[in-house]
């Protein structure tokens, strides 16, 4: 399964793109519109793509009234990516989608600057869950100081799933001036760099929750969809390929496909886990049991547990 | 909607730019002022090119080595290739009853499709060395001025005008031909909407060039205050774009 990462597509902009992926995952909506940073918003490095877009989306009311309806007639499933300050923005914007038809709902919890990340993490989280029935993702930064705790934090407040990982800071100067590249300074950063930080992610997550992650983080080919499925991934989303690339979906696809027929494996996921395999030839997987709601919810949207 | 995988014909020197030449393929050339993204080998993200010429048969894009991916453009060499997306954006109108086209620097480079569309209307250029000017020559029927002397200084009232270049040379021009046509660049990943990276000012709001722009009417963007008419900036933070040619 093959989504796109929040905020790396429009899919109103270029219908086209969107259909190719399992599902649509729309770019973070909050309560109120925001413009987004002031301009440079982008910068390439050597070793991946730095942004600051500072969330620039129309806000709930809007998203609700114009974009979410034209959204579900494009034909994929729609994950509302939803981000807010405090658990009760989080809650209200659930609510909310509630009674839409949206497929999931993915919390972008992924400010690395909370200093108690695994309360903030359980208290948006519950307040997300108390809110709607749909299935929960937590999509995480993999700057948080330990990763894993805030992960079994979201799952026992009940996230269904994880979305693995946000970009992490970076920055990047004007070797002229010497000055920030970025209008913000800092920014994100995405693309190959942040590859072997998401397996890592992805991996530790796995054996710490056993929850459906979708992983991402620099994914450029089918071999890397592949490694982050080995490392515990049940679906895979691309992000800054879809700039160079926006045909990337329906060929990462192919190729991972053929990467995974090549090792052995019937299908992609039947090699989900296997870098968790040590050894003595143990059987792979994660040492907790999975919920049953997070694990009947998870399903809905066509997740492996 | 994929990248066309497309082969490098030629790659020559115009003075300090490169007027790399591509066989087009599949593609359209699109309306002047439209623009592809050509990815440099080696690097993440493709650049934006307004399309320069277009002959028979090929595309022609006009770049200006200022950073490592268009340095890399400029080093392609015929047989090797590049994926090319395009055309995308907004062109120029094609209605004008009075042209001029109007250009600064690297802003000359969708002028020579352009000047053709439009049958050779008069073009008025400006560059910062003899050696810039040497672009001129792509264009017929142009006036060149050199710094210190700017195009604004030399532009004459009454004529449709249709402008590229730096965005101090547009907000100029848009005050003194209130109804231009301004392309605007902005560092850009994209080029169809998915990066939001190319986000300008237009009427108090951020718009995204690549779908709103680049060409854009001075007068839906501008905002009057006092009776004096402002222009939208396109870069509010005023750090240097990459100049128009594409991102560096």
């Amino acid at each position: 399964m093959i989504l796109n990462a929040s905020g790396c597509l429009d899919a109103l902009t270029a219908p086209e793109v969107a259909r190719e992926f399992d599902a649509f995952v729309t770019k973070t909506v909050t309560p109120l519109q925001r413009e987004g940073n002031a301009p440079v918003r982008i910068a390439e490095t050597d070793v991946g793509m730095l942004n600051s877009i500072g969330l620039a989306n129309p806000g709930i009311d809007t998203f609700l009234a114009d974009v979410l309806p034209r959204l579900l007639d494009l034909g994929p499933p729609v994950w509302v990516s939803v981000g807010g300050f405090a658990a009760a923005e989080y809650a209200d914007l659930c609510a909310r989608l509630e009674r839409t038809d949206a497929a999931a709902i993915e919390l972008n919890l992924s400010c690395p600057n909370v200093a108690a990340p695994e309360d903030e993490a359980t208290a948006i989280v519950a307040a997300a869950r108390a809110a709607t029935g749909k299935p929960l993702f937590a999509k995480l930064s993999p700057a948080l100081p330990d990763l894993p705790a805030v992960a079994l934090a979201a799952a026992a407040a009940g996230a269904d799933g994880l979305a693995l990982v946000n970009t992490i800071r970076g920055l990047a100067l004007d070797p002229a001036t010497l000055r920030p590249r970025l209008g913000t300074a800092a920014g994100g950063l995405s693309g190959p760099a942040l590859r072997p930080v998401a397996l890592a992610a992805v991996h530790t997550c796995f054996r710490a929750t056993g929850l459906p992650i979708v992983g991402m983080g620099g994914v450029e080919t089918g071999a890397h969809a592949l490694e982050l499925i080995a490392a515990g991934a049940s679906a895979v989303a691309l992000g800054t390929v879809l700039f160079a690339d926006p045909g990337a979906a329906a060929r990462v696809r192919e190729e991972l496909a053929g990467e995974a027929r090549q090792r052995g494996f019937a299908d992609p996921l039947a090699a989900r886990g296997v870098a968790h395999a040590d050894l003595d030839g143990a059987p792979p997987g994660p040492v907790v049991r999975v919920a049953d709601g997070a694990r009947k919810r998870s399903a809905q949207v066509g997740l492996k547990v | 909607m994929s990248p066309a995988r497309l082969s490098v014909v030629g790659n020559e020197a115009v003075g300090p730019y490169a007027l790399l030449r591509l066989r087009r393929g599949a593609l359209e050339p699109g309306v002047p002022g439209q623009f592809f993204m050509l990815r440099p080998p080696g690097r993440l993200l493709p650049r934006p090119m307004s399309l320069c010429l277009a002959p028979v048969g090929e595309l022609g894009f006009l770049v200006d080595p200022i950073g490592p991916g268009t340095r890399a453009l400029t080093a392609l060499e015929p047989g090797d290739e590049v994926d090319v997306l395009g055309p995308l954006g907004n062109g120029f109108r094609l209605d004008p009853e009075r042209p001029l086209l109007v250009g600064g620097g690297i802003g000359v480079a969708p002028f020579p499709y352009l000047s053709e569309r439009l049958g050779c209307p008069p073009a008025l250029l400006g560059f910062r060395t003899a050696d810039h000017a040497e672009a001129a020559a792509l264009v017929p029927n142009a006036e060149v001025v050199l710094e210190p002397t700017l195009v604004t200084d030399a532009l004459a009232p009454g004529f449709d005008v249709l402008a590229c270049g730096p965005e101090p040379m547009l907000t100029a021009v848009s005050r003194l031909a209130p109804g231009a046509q301004l392309a605007w660049e902005a560092p850009m990943a994209c080029g169809f909407g998915a990066c939001y990276g190319c986000a300008v000012e237009v009427d108090g709001r951020m718009a995204r060039l690549c779908v709103e722009g680049p060409v854009i009417s001075a007068r839906a963007e501008m905002t009057t205050e006092g009776g004096v008419a402002l222009s939208v900036a396109a870069c509010s933070s005023g750090r240097a774009l990459a100049r128009r040619g594409g991102g560096r």
